[in-house]
């Protein structure tokens, strides 16, 4: 099957900054995928050049197998993007911003179904309504709506979630659940790897332009799992048999560094079998965005 | 063809609902203007034998009020939409830049259309106005709002601010229509204000264009219409180069 969207070593800077360098990416349809990294990683600019909004500098990008430059019209009407910035148009309403969005695809008459995404985004009684007098979650929910009009069978969102409120990020969340459940793919920026984690399938990580990881959500969540458990022993030194986890002192605590939850008991035998007394016992589960920005952070980090 | 007519649409109605200020307000301006010159002037001067200061000034002030606006609706509508950053659900869209193109270029052509008409109604309830050769008329003012209309989108695809396309506007097409001989003749002039003149595109348009009304003209209509096309033509293959390469829209 093509892939629903294709981008082959593809390079763009801006000036002497490089935006992005040497990327390579295959979503499958049918996919949830997410794009992580932090502010200025170039998650905007990547999907921009996918969407047509930025000309790159060199490499090639397919949407459903139509290159993004040489068959733009073709490219362009099987992909909605939800933009990040809340922009709209001030002179119209929501229904005839949607009516607009949708002859610039070429549907003439699309009433139905643009009266099915008013529903389901709840927008129906603000259809009326001036774009100019509805709230910021209102402006977010006609922005998706925009998207939809022609029914994309790959929709880009561009952190949907930034600067929406929890109920809102709820209802975002399953509604594009259900439009990957429906056959959508969906391509999520964030920088939220809980958001991620809630939803998406598969993950890339960009840092300063490159994908620094690139994997399934489940592999990446195990790869950086790293569970401690916390210890103060009545013992001056650790028995030979504990060597084997590396382990660091502070405050008078030792912490073992373990993959596996087995691992405790492991350790508390040898414990017990060296008849040393355990004063206290902390065990740590990671914090997975303290881990996503450690490694974000992290100069030397260069992928697993 | 439904995605240009959408788009032509929108730029339609755009304009129409805020009509106060972008057809009713040149109309009133323009009308002082009029009101204001044709009285000072009218006893004293005779522009051509016969043809009295405010039979020559009308076609004038009309052309001037067309292709302002013209200028204005393409301008204005891209500036906003790139500032406000709603461009993007037009560029996110099929729509190719051929059609970009039409549609902002006839929106702005319609609004010229509707300020003229305006314009020519209301005068001609307080002055005799005589139109020799309408068919030169409305291919004056078809090709002069084209010119302006185009003019208007290079404006708006390169400014990043309304600053920026203010300057375009006070600095360049202001002193162009005010010196293209709206209230007097090029004869009139110094050699070397004529000469000027003769390098502004905008001279051949008002005088082909006041041809239609009085019969007479500056120099040849026949002169006045080949510069025209050829202007129009050089500024729409200028336009729809950078609308192709994506120049400020797609950087």
């Amino acid at each position: 099957m093509i892939p629903a969207i294709e981008i082959q070593r593809l390079n763009k800077s801006f000036g002497n900054l490089v935006a992005l360098e040497d990327i390579q990416l295959s979503i499958a349809q049918g996919e949830f995928f997410a794009l992580l990294g932090p502010n200025g990683a170039g998650k905007t600019t990547l999907i921009s050049i996918v969407a047509g909004l930025v000309m790159a500098n060199s490499g090639q990008v397919k949407v459903m197998g139509h290159n993004v430059v040489t068959s733009y019209s073709k490219a362009r009407s099987v992909l909605g993007v939800v933009p990040q910035e809340l922009v709209f148009d001030p002179f119209f309403t929501v229904r005839e911003t949607l009516v607009f969005q949708s002859g610039y695809y070429g549907i003439r008459k699309n009433k139905v179904w643009i009266d099915e995404i008013l529903h389901r985004l709840d927008l129906a009684d603000k259809a009326d309504t001036n774009m100019r007098a509805l709230s910021g979650g209102m402006k977010r929910r006609v922005l998706i709506a925009q998207a939809l009009v022609h029914k994309p069978p790959v929709i880009i969102l561009d952190e949907p979630t930034a600067g929406v409120d929890v109920e809102l990020r709820q209802a975002l969340w399953s509604f594009v659940k259900q439009l990957n459940q429906d056959g959508h793919t969906i391509v999520l920026t964030t920088h939220y790897l809980e958001e991620a984690e809630a939803l998406c399938q598969h993950v890339a990580m960009l840092k300063k332009g490159k994908i620094i990881v690139l994997d399934s959500i489940r592999n990446l969540i195990d790869k950086i799992r790293d569970i401690s458990l916390q210890l103060r022993l009545a013992c001056e030194v650790l028995p030979m048999q504990l060597i084997k986890w590396s382990s660091i002192k502070q405050n008078e605590c030792y912490i073992f560094k373990i993959q596996d939850y087995l691992e405790i008991s492991e350790i508390l035998t040898i414990l017990k079998q060296e008849k040393i007394e355990i004063l206290e016992m902390k065990l740590q589960e990671p914090d997975l965005e303290e881990v996503f920005v450690r490694m974000m952070s992290d100069e030397s980090f260069i992928g697993t | 063809m439904t995605g240009f007519l959408t788009l032509f649409h929108k730029e339609l109605l755009r304009f129409w609902k805020v009509s106060f200020q972008t057809i009713l307000a040149p109309i009133v301006s323009t009308l002082l203007y009029l009101l204001i010159f044709s009285h000072i002037l009218e006893s004293r001067i005779e522009i051509y034998p016969g043809v009295s200061y405010s039979q020559f000034l009308i076609p004038g002030l009309i052309i001037m009020a067309i292709l302002q606006n013209a200028f204005a609706n393409s301008s204005s509508s891209l500036i906003q939409s790139k500032i406000s950053g709603n461009i993007i659900f037009v560029l996110l869209s099929p729509l190719s830049y051929f059609e970009f193109f039409g549609a902002y270029l006839l929106a702005s052509v319609v609004r010229g259309l509707l300020v003229g008409l305006g314009m020519f109604i209301v005068v001609s309830q307080f002055h005799e106005v005589s139109t020799q050769f309408p068919f030169w008329i409305v291919l004056f003012v078809l090709l002069g709002s084209m010119i302006l209309g185009v003019l208007g989108i290079i404006a708006g695809i390169c400014s990043d601010k309304f600053d920026q396309l203010a300057a375009f506007q006070n600095f360049i097409i202001l002193p162009s229509t005010f010196l293209s001989g709206v209230f007097y003749s090029t004869l009139s002039l110094s050699p070397a204000w004529q000469k000027l003149s003769y390098v502004n595109p905008f001279f051949y348009i008002v005088d082909g264009f006041r041809y239609g009304f009085l019969g007479v003209s500056d120099v040849s209509p026949y002169l006045s219409l080949a510069a025209v096309i050829a202007c129009f033509l050089v500024v729409s293959l200028l336009t729809l180069n950078m609308l192709k390469t994506g120049y400020k829209f797609r950087h």
